[in-house]
Formats: structure tokens, C-alpha cells, sequence
């Protein structure tokens, strides 16, 4: 069946996964494969005064104990970072070594100390426990508002202040001149709590190597394959790309925590070269907790200068973002390009100044988390808007209005850089006011009032910045690498299509999205289209998938291929037909003499592209094999707005969502069934942020206190409320398909309407103001304080 | 998980003659709590002696006046029994709320009681109802059975065989979940047998315990109102990320209201 761009296709990969026949990581073994466990750091700060594996190494079954020395004594390289930001004065960012295995120091709870290999996985933890590392512990600093202190603990002797960049976008002057003559400020100080991703399928590696060619093989859950090639062989293990393959099969799931470069990569791909046998490594969940990349985690000040009326004149915004005891490999960018860039929001706000301190801490390492720094921005802005309509007196929707950009003023330049090609946040403001009964709310109110329930309605009107790009650009901001994306479409000589995609799918569909682009273009059906991804040894090159990037870049390449497919096709149709190129059309699966019924099938052409017995071999090459890179020329723009309604119980502080409506703009949508899913995803995890999840560590000791479920409340079916969901596309104006990204617009727009919501709950009150999570007990203490204080 | 040796006997008997002498053997029922210890390596047993297949330790029945559940009965079999509904429906709703659906359908009553976890429902359910923990050596009653944090009056070789649950006149239970856990924050059990009223509290302290400040209260007038001014103290109570012993000090008091008005 054809399967064209606008259809609810269900999805291709779907029954391998339901039925279980998927293949992850975990469930590939290799001959002769050896298992690995990680001794981890207990402290969070802490001098390695000896590690002791005498008695482990004669542990039953147990292969090899390797820990920093012997690393070093191999020259192995260091975790390498992606991004390079610049402070204000240009000095380049503190940039101290990340070791594979710890050196001298451990700096987070977690931190990795020594790889134990052995016959059996059993046999490795026990060998583990047998390890002895002698630690003196030093004291520690956990929250980035404390780091900063003087007197603090340093993570690093050679960061003053744990300051790694004092970085600012922007002009301070103007910003400064219009929040001291304007007739309003509206100040907020605001939390943006750190979350732990959670993918459900936990990180888990395949070193091998093979002894007749030198070639090493890593099978990895990641998400970028080929830059985990890049990252791990030229930075690392100093191993060339033609020496080093890369496999990222089946992932479930990733939401950026997946696309950074892992000790355990290197450490199990080079253990595999040094035993030359397989060596395995799968994480539990315990240790997903404290070993992969968390997110969010910011500590704001901002302040909103208004006109009588209501419109914005200045933002001036101060952020202290935790980076924790590593940098990660995209950490830099993400609260300064990911996140300062996108404070201009939805709005025309004329002067915006920030300033970005990103900060050491003995915690586990903060980098990219679904939104990646845009729902910070997005819940920033959207919180102290509604603090201004508060303030001043205004329907928090009018205010909005009076200050969004126009939809006739696009291209759109910001004052952060940015320059926004198209969008329409009236029109979803609109819907998405229409859909939730706006209208109707204070009846609701009072209805729910009359039940002793306090009743509120949010909203959030987000944008989003995705598929980060162009190279240029991005490269002069202090990235290390290109963001283009590649695709190769292979027509093979019966007609079916492989097509290859740079782009990793963990969840996101793409075998059945990317396959509706073919089946469009080429008018055939999905059944005959494989898309595959995912192994640097059968992709040409790619960047992965992260920021809501594949379909605007990877798709965008593959409308490119499939373009040199159809050219390459008419002049062979041309040949066999014998008629002028010019002459040929393309159209639902045929190609056809203008205005004659001689035609060819696209079926027929591959087969003569393959076997060339009637062919212009003179002036063509035979197949039909045709690859393209492609390099976006700006970012995509999703945008929307999400409106949110709860009902809190005064007696327990509890807060029920009751209703979610979100209208969104992710420009062109190709499969609309997929896209919903998207959404209904990001928006759990926006209200998780917002109601549920927050990764905490102890003040003193650096401990971490969520270190399982039992404490780390993930967002359940039951916390969340049957979600309306609509669109409203305004077409991306420079990528072939008008596409913009919808993976990660949930996220971003949900946290700022969920707190808004229970916000304007807890209004009659007099209560302005609750960091996220709102707990029960945050929001019983919040209005019992202003009980008493209305009492005395 | 260590290696352990691995039992399952089929009487209560052998299983008593398992565990006898060994300072280290564990006796599993649902092993809700003994496989996730065991997995995370917390726990060493020398051995775990399985009473899944003692047929003798499942079964709901009506005796006299009494509910009997038999220690290896699973929630999800209490959830779901017409006796229990019939006769303690708030017994039944306690059990339907245990945990998750995987939990019910493994998690038994007598492994519940033998654990005593502070967050446990079952505690406070045992003490409202002023049930009798019947072991294969003695019958205990509620309120001599819980003793602080996972500690109860059971012998190291002593196995819950059956609970008996006295009928009420009225019951019923109310808990505020910690929302990550899902275990009991603040767990309030209410039962009125003729004047007496009997009010358990799970989830606020290091173990189970009678609210009697409420229960005089109740006693004179079972309404919500009669317990509006009785105060939980916090000393003593729980306290950690999720809630603080002020806070569950208040819950107590919420719970109890709600479970007064919810038992009729």
C-alpha cells in the first residue's frame, strides 16, 4: 500500500518490538564474550589513595582488572567535549581532562575507578567486591548556588570558584536603561529542577576485536553512532575510522542520554583489543542513576521590564547552571546556545541580556535531556509572563497576545542570535483556548470551589529551536563538528528500496516516517522500503538523532537522494523511451512522455540501471544508488501553546491534572499517529518535571538521595489526564519538506503550564511563586504559611 | 544476588525444620522484598526457604465472626474475594491497593505482617481490626505482634500460618501513597466493632500503631468532626524527602477524617 507524506501509518517496527524479536544490545553475544563490572565511587568527593586487586584478581573466572594506571600506561586518551563555549572576557571555558577510569580523584558518586572482566557476569561483581580502593574523602559541594561560594570545595584545584564559563549573550546597557524607566518590572527567581532521564532500556556495550584484520567493533545503545566513532577512536583509543566500527542496534530509548561518549565505550573497546576476546557491559538500573548524564538543573534570577500597556521591554535573566564533576560531551551548549538564544520566546521583546555561569559540582554529569536548555528558556519566560499578568492585571492570554510576534513579521530576527523563519502563535493560542473551554473556566472554578477544591488554569505559548544548525555557524559558536545529515537511497535492481539514514531511531518511528517520504516520492509501497540505521559500516556518515533533528535534517537529506534518484531515473527512462529528458515526468510510480501514454515503470528503470543491456552506457553510469548530505540553513521553529488545568486539595496539597490541551505547529506532518505519540510522551514528561520527578542530593555529603524509584517518582499513567491534542502548521520555509521536529515540544511547553496551573490555583491565596516539583508537601506548607500569616 | 540453596518444602512443618538451626536462612513468601534486596546484593542468606507450595497457607474463610486469610493468600486473591468484600470491605480495598498489579498477584498478607515495613498497608489494617496472628507455635494477638522497624514478635523458626480478622461493624482504610514508592506515606485504617473504635496507623512511625487519642474520640462519636481537634504528635514520626514528620503528623489526621466518612 502507498503510504504517502499526511497519512496514520502504523508503524513498521512495531510488531518486531511488541512480540519481543527486537534486537538490543543486551540480547547480542559474541563468542568467547567476557562480562564486565565497573567499581564505582561511593563518595562524592574523594582522593584515590590505592587501588588493591590483588585478591580480586584471583577471583574465580575473573580475566583482567584494569583501573587508571594501567590506562594511562597504554596512552589512552580522554573523554573528549563536543562544544567549546567561550566567556565573556574570550577566554576559552576550564576544560580539565575527563579519564576513563578516575585518576587520583573521584568527583561524583558513581565516578568509575576500575573495570573487573570476567568469564561470567556473576563472577566479575564478585571479583568487584573484592577490590579495594583506599579512599580519604574530601568534603563536597552539590548545588550549583552553593558551588559558587567562596570557601567552597573545588572539583578542580585549577577552577577558581568552579567556575568552568562565564558566558553572556546579548547587550546589557539597553537592557539595563529600559528596566530602569519602565513602568513595570516583574522579578522571579526560579528553579529548574535536575531530572534523570530513564530510558527505559538502560546503557549496555560490546567491545570486540578481531585479531586477523586489527578491526575493533563496538555495539552500543547510543544514538549517534558515527559521532561515538569519531568521539572514541580520534580522541580516546587513537584508533582510525576504517579500523573501527561502530553499532547502535535496537535502542529503547534515549531522550539525549544516549548521544554522549560513555567511559564504559572506550573501557570495554579497548579491554576487547588488549584480552582479544569480546568484552560486555550492562548497566543496572542502580547504576543508570549515578552514571548517565542527567538533566536540567538551573538556578535563575530574571527580571522583566513592561510599558503601561503591557508590552515587553527588556529581559535581563542571570543563570547558574550545574554542569556536575565532568563536562559532558554536548554539556557547554546547552544552557548558553540551547538555552540563552531561546529567551526571546514567542514574544518581540526588543533588549535581552543574560548571563550564563556553568558550574562545577561533585554531582553526576549534566548534559542534554529532552528540550536540552530550550524548557528552561520556555518555562522561564512562560513563568514570568504569567507573573507579569498577575501584576499587572491582565487575562495572562491578552498579555500574550499583545506581545507575540507578528505572523506577518517573519524572517523574524531576535535579539539572542536567533532569526525565526515562520510561525502562527496566535492561531494555536487560539485553539488551544478553544479546546480547554477557556471560556468556561471560572464556572469550573467555582464549581470545584464548592467541593473545596482549588482550581487553576495554565497556559504556556513555547518555542523551540531544533536540528541545531547551520555547520558554519555552529562551528563559530564553538561546536566541534558538522550538524549536516546524510542519506543514501539504494534502489535495488527489482525495485524494492534500502535506504540508509545517519539518523538513529530509539523510538521515534523513523522506519516507518522516513519510509513515507520514499512511498510518496516514489509512488511505491512501504512494504518494499527498509530504512536502516544505526552501524557506521553500512551507512556512508552520519550525526544521529538528538534535538528533534531527524526529520528537518535526515529527512531533508533523503528528499535530497531520493531527488538524484528520480533525475538519474528520467535519463534512463529517456533512453528506453526515446524522448528528450525534458520530456519526462515522474508521477505516482511511472515515468511518462509529457502528454503521451508511453511510459516506463520505476520497477523497470532499476532494472535496466542494473542490467545494462539497452542503456546509455556512454554517458551514464548503470545502478541506481545515489547518497546525499544535506546542511540546513537555519534551525526549525516548532511552537505551540499547552494549557493546563488542576484541582488541589486543600487539606493534602495534592495536585490532580484534570485537563491538558496542546496546539501545536511542527510545520508539515508526516505521519500524524507518530507525531501524537511525540507529543504525548514529551508531555509526560513535562508534567513529571513539573509535578513528580527530582533528582536530589544530599547537601552535606553528596549523596545521592534518588537513587532508585523507590525515591525517583517517575510520571505513571495514572498521574496523567487524557491529553487533547491538535496542530496548526505553518510551513518551515528553507528545508525541502516545510518540516520542523516534534519530538521534544511536549517537554518544553508542559512545565511552564502545569506551574502556571497551580499557580493560579493557589493565587487566591496570595502564593506567587513554587519551584518545581510541586509536591504535596511544598504546596500544604506554602498555603498553611499563608494561612497563619493571614490568621496573625 | 549470592548463591544461596534454594527449598521448597510442602508443609508448614518441613519448612519450620528448613530454617531450624540456620542463623542465615530466610523464609520467602511473596518475596516482594527479599528478591529486590537479594538482587541488590543487600542481603547474604544461606538459604531461602520458599512457602509457595504449602497448599495448607492459602485460602480465605469465614469462621464464626471472623475473616481467616491464610499467610501465603495474595492480595490480589483478598481483592478479589467475595467473602472479604462481603464481610470486611475495607480489608478488600486495602489489598487492592497494594502496590501494582505484579505486586498483588505475588505479594501475601503473612509476608506482609512478617516484614512489618514501616510503609506497609497490612499493619494497619491488623491493628484496627485487632486481628490474631495465628503462627504454627502460638496465636499473637494484634496488638503484642508489631514491635518497631521491621521487627515483630515472630521467633526466628516461627511461620505465620493464618490471620484472623474479627467483623467489624464498620471500616474502612485511606492512604496517601508516596508518589514515587507508591507504599504508604500515611496509611489510617478506622473500624468501629459496637462502641469501640479502633483506629491503626501505618506508614507515620518506624512501625504500625494505634491512634487511642482518635479512638476515644471515635468511641464517643464516630464523625469526622469528633477528631478535628485530636492532634498527631510528630515527635517520633518518620521523616524523609518525601515527607516530613510535620507533614505526616497532618496526613494522619486528613487520613482519619477521610476514612471515618468513607466507612459511613
Amino acid at each position: 500500500m502507498s503510504a504517502p507524506i499526511g497519512a496514520p501509518v502504523r508503524r513498521k517496527e512495531d510488531h518486531r518490538f511488541l512480540t519481543g524479536r527486537g534486537t538490543y544490545t543486551d540480547d547480542i553475544n559474541r563468542p568467547g564474550q567476557l562480562h564486565a563490572v565497573f567499581v564505582r565511587s561511593p563518595h562524592a568527593h574523594a582522593e584515590i589513595v590505592r587501588v588493591e586487586a590483588s585478591a580480586a584478581k584471583s577471583a574465580p573466572g575473573v580475566v583482567a582488572i584494569y583501573s587508571s594506571a594501567d590506562l594511562v600506561a597504554a596512552g589512552l586518551g580522554t573523554l573528549p567535549c563536543g562544544w567549546a563555549v567561550k566567556s565573556k572576557d574570550g577566554s576559552p571555558m576550564a576544560e580539565p581532562p575527563h579519564p576513563v577510569l578516575a585518576q587520583g580523584r573521584v568527583r561524583h558518586v558513581g565516578d568509575p575507578v576500575a573495570i573487573v572482566i570476567a568469564e561470567s557476569r556473576d563472577q566479575a561483581q564478585e571479583a568487584s567486591e573484592r577490590v579495594v580502593v583506599d579512599y580519604r574523602p574530601l568534603p563536597s559541594v552539590s548545588a550549583v548556588d552553593e558551588a559558587v561560594k567562596p570557601g567552597k570545595p573545588l572539583v578542580y584545584d585549577s577552577v577558581p570558584g568552579n567556575i568552568c564559563y562565564d558566558w553572556h549573550i546579548g547587550e546589557q546597557a539597553p537592557v539595563d536603561a529600559a528596566i530602569a524607566k519602565a513602568a513595570h518590572v516583574v522579578r522571579l527567581d526560579i528553579v529548574n529542577n535536575r531530572l534523570i532521564p530513564n530510558a527505559m532500556e538502560p546503557r549496555a556495550y560490546i567491545g570486540e576485536f578481531d585479531r586477523g584484520t586489527g578491526d575493533y567493533t563496538l555495539y552500543t545503545t547510543c544514538q549517534n553512532p558515527h559521532a561515538i566513532r569519531l568521539l572514541m577512536g580520534a580522541f580516546v583509543l587513537h584508533l582510525p575510522e576504517h579500523k573501527l566500527r561502530v553499532v547502535a542496534p535496537d535502542v529503547g530509548g534515549g531522550f539525549g542520554s544516549k548521544i554522549y561518549h560513555y567511559a564504559e565505550e572506550a573501557a570495554v573497546t579497548w579491554a576487547a583489543g588488549q584480552l582479544g576476546r569480546p568484552v560486555k557491559w550492562v548497566a543496572e538500573r542502580s547504576e543508570s542513576f549515578v552514571s548517565d548524564a542527567q538533566g536540567r538543573d538551573h538556578v535563575t534570577h530574571a527580571e522583566l521590564a513592561l510599558d503601561k500597556d503591557g508590552k515587553f521591554l527588556a529581559l535581563k535573566v542571570a543563570t547558574l547552571a550545574n554542569l556536575g564533576g565532568y563536562i559532558s560531551t554536548f554539556a557547554p551548549a546547552v544552557p548558553t546556545y540551547l538555552y540563552a538564544t531561546l529567551l526571546a520566546g514567542t514574544y518581540t521583546t526588543p533588549a535581552i541580556y543574560a548571563e550564563v555561569k556553568g558550574v562545577f559540582t561533585h554531582t553526576v554529569p549534566v548534559d542534554a535531556y529532552r528540550g536540552a536548555g530550550r524548557p528552561e528558556a520556555s518555562y522561564l519566560i512562560e513563568r514570568i509572563v504569567d507573573q507579569a499578568a498577575r501584576a499587572l492585571k491582565l487575562d495572562p492570554a491578552e498579555l500574550r497576545r499583545r506581545n507575540f510576534i507578528a505572523t506577518t513579521a517573519y524572517p523574524y530576527q531576535t535579539p539572542v542570535a536567533l532569526a525565526y523563519d515562520s510561525g502562527d502563535y496566535f492561531t494555536t493560542l487560539d485553539m488551544a483556548l478553544k479546546d480547554a473551554d477557556y471560556a468556561g473556566f471560572e464556572q469550573r472554578r467555582a464549581a470545584a470551589g464548592r467541593q473545596g477544591k482549588l482550581r487553576g488554569l495554565g497556559m504556556a505559548s513555547y518555542i523551540e529551536a531544533c536540528g541545531v544548525a547551520p555547520s558554519a555557524v555552529a562551528g563559530a559558536l564553538g561546536a566541534r563538528a558538522g550538524l549536516y545529515e546524510v542519506a543514501a537511497v539504494r534502489v535495488n535492481p527489482t525495485g524494492s528500496v534500502t535506504v540508509l539514514t545517519g539518523t538513529h531511531s530509539h523510538g521515534q518511528g523513523h522506519e516507518t516516517t522516513f519510509a513515507q517520504l520514499v512511498s510518496e516520492r516514489l509512488g511505491m509501497p512501504v512494504e518494499n522500503i527498509d530504512v536502516v540505521h544505526g552501524d557506521t559500516a553500512r551507512i556512508p556518515f552520519g550525526m544521529g538523532t538528538y534535538g528533534s533533528r531527524s526529520l528537518p535534517v535526515g529527512g531533508s537529506a533523503l528528499v535530497k537522494a531520493l531527488d538524484k534518484v528520480v533525475n538519474k531515473g528520467k535519463k534512463i527512462a529517456a533512453h528506453l523511451l526515446e524522448a528528450a529528458e525534458a520530456d519526462i515526468e515522474f508521477k505516482d510510480g511511472k515515468f511518462t512522455v509529457t502528454g503521451t501514454d508511453r511510459a516506463k515503470a520505476f520497477g523497470e528503470i532499476a532494472f535496466a540501471a542494473y542490467v545494462p543491456h539497452n542503456y546509455p552506457l556512454d554517458e551514464l553510469e548503470p545502478g541506481l544508488d545515489e547518497a546525499a548530505f544535506y546542511d540546513p540553513k537555519n534551525f526549525t521553529f516548532p511552537s505551540g501553546t499547552h494549557v493546563c488545568e488542576v484541582e488541589i486539595d486543600q487539606d493534602t496539597g495534592e495536585v490532580r491534572i484534570v485537563a491538558f490541551t496542546a496546539a501545536d505547529d511542527f510545520g508539515r506532518i508526516v505521519n500524524p499517529m507518530i507525531v501524537e505519540g511525540q507529543v504525548h510522551g514529551g508531555l509526560a514528561q513535562g508534567i513529571g518535571q513539573a509535578l513528580l520527578e527530582e533528582c536530589r542530593y544530599d547537601r552535606a555529603s553528596g549523596q545521592l538521595l534518588t537513587g532508585s524509584y523507590m525515591d525517583y517518582c517517575m510520571p505513571r499513567a495514572d498521574n496523567l489526564p487524557s491529553f487533547k491534542v491538535a496542530t496548526h502548521g505553518t510551513m518551515c520555509t528553507h528545508n525541502p519538506l516545510g518540516v520542523k521536529g516534534c519530538g521534544e515540544a511536549g517537554a518544553i511547553g508542559a512545565p511552564g503550564a502545569v506551574m502556571n496551573a497551580v499557580l493560579d490555583a493557589l493565587a487566591p491565596l496570595g502564593i506567587t511563586h513554587i519551584d518545581m516539583p510541586a509536591s504535596p508537601e511544598k504546596i500544604w506548607r506554602a498555603m498553611a504559611s499563608r494561612r497563619t500569616a493571614k490568621a496573625a | 544476588m549470592y548463591n544461596f540453596e534454594y527449598q521448597q518444602p510442602k508443609s508448614v512443618a518441613d519448612a519450620a525444620k528448613a530454617i531450624a538451626g540456620k542463623a542465615d536462612a530466610k523464609l520467602m513468601a511473596g518475596g516482594m522484598t527479599l528478591i529486590p534486596t537479594l538482587k541488590q546484593r543487600l542481603a547474604k542468606p544461606t538459604d531461602v526457604v520458599d512457602l509457595g507450595k504449602i497448599a495448607d497457607l492459602k485460602g480465605i474463610k469465614k469462621d464464626g465472626n471472623a475473616i481467616v486469610i491464610g499467610a501465603m493468600t495474595r492480595h490480589a486473591d483478598v481483592a478479589s474475594s467475595d467473602v472479604v468484600k462481603g464481610a470486611i470491605p475495607a480489608l478488600a480495598d486495602l489489598a487492592a491497593h497494594i502496590g501494582d498489579p505484579a505486586v498483588r498477584n505475588r505479594g501475601t498478607c503473612g509476608g506482609s505482617i512478617a516484614n512489618n515495613d514501616p510503609a506497609a498497608d497490612y499493619p494497619a489494617g491488623v491493628l484496627a481490626l485487632n486481628a490474631t496472628i495465628v503462627t504454627n507455635k502460638r496465636k499473637i494477638a494484634a496488638d503484642d505482634f508489631f514491635k518497631g522497624m521491621f521487627e515483630t514478635a515472630l521467633a526466628a523458626d516461627e511461620i505465620i500460618t493464618a490471620v484472623s480478622f474479627p467483623i467489624p461493624e464498620k471500616a474502612a482504610y485511606m492512604k496517601f501513597p508516596n508518589p514515587a514508592s507508591r507504599y504508604a506515606i500515611v496509611g489510617v485504617f478506622v473500624a468501629k466493632t459496637g462502641p469501640a473504635v479502633r483506629v491503626g496507623v501505618t506508614g507515620a512511625a518506624p512501625s504500625a500503631f494505634r491512634q487511642k487519642d482518635m479512638e476515644a474520640a471515635l468511641s464517643k462519636s464516630f464523625t469526622g468532626d469528633a477528631i478535628k481537634d485530636v492532634k498527631q504528635p510528630q515527635n517520633g514520626l518518620n521523616a524523609d524527602i518525601h515527607a516530613s514528620a510535620e507533614y505526616r503528623a497532618h496526613l494522619v489526621g486528613v487520613m482519619a477524617k477521610r476514612a471515618v466518612a468513607k466507612a459511613g
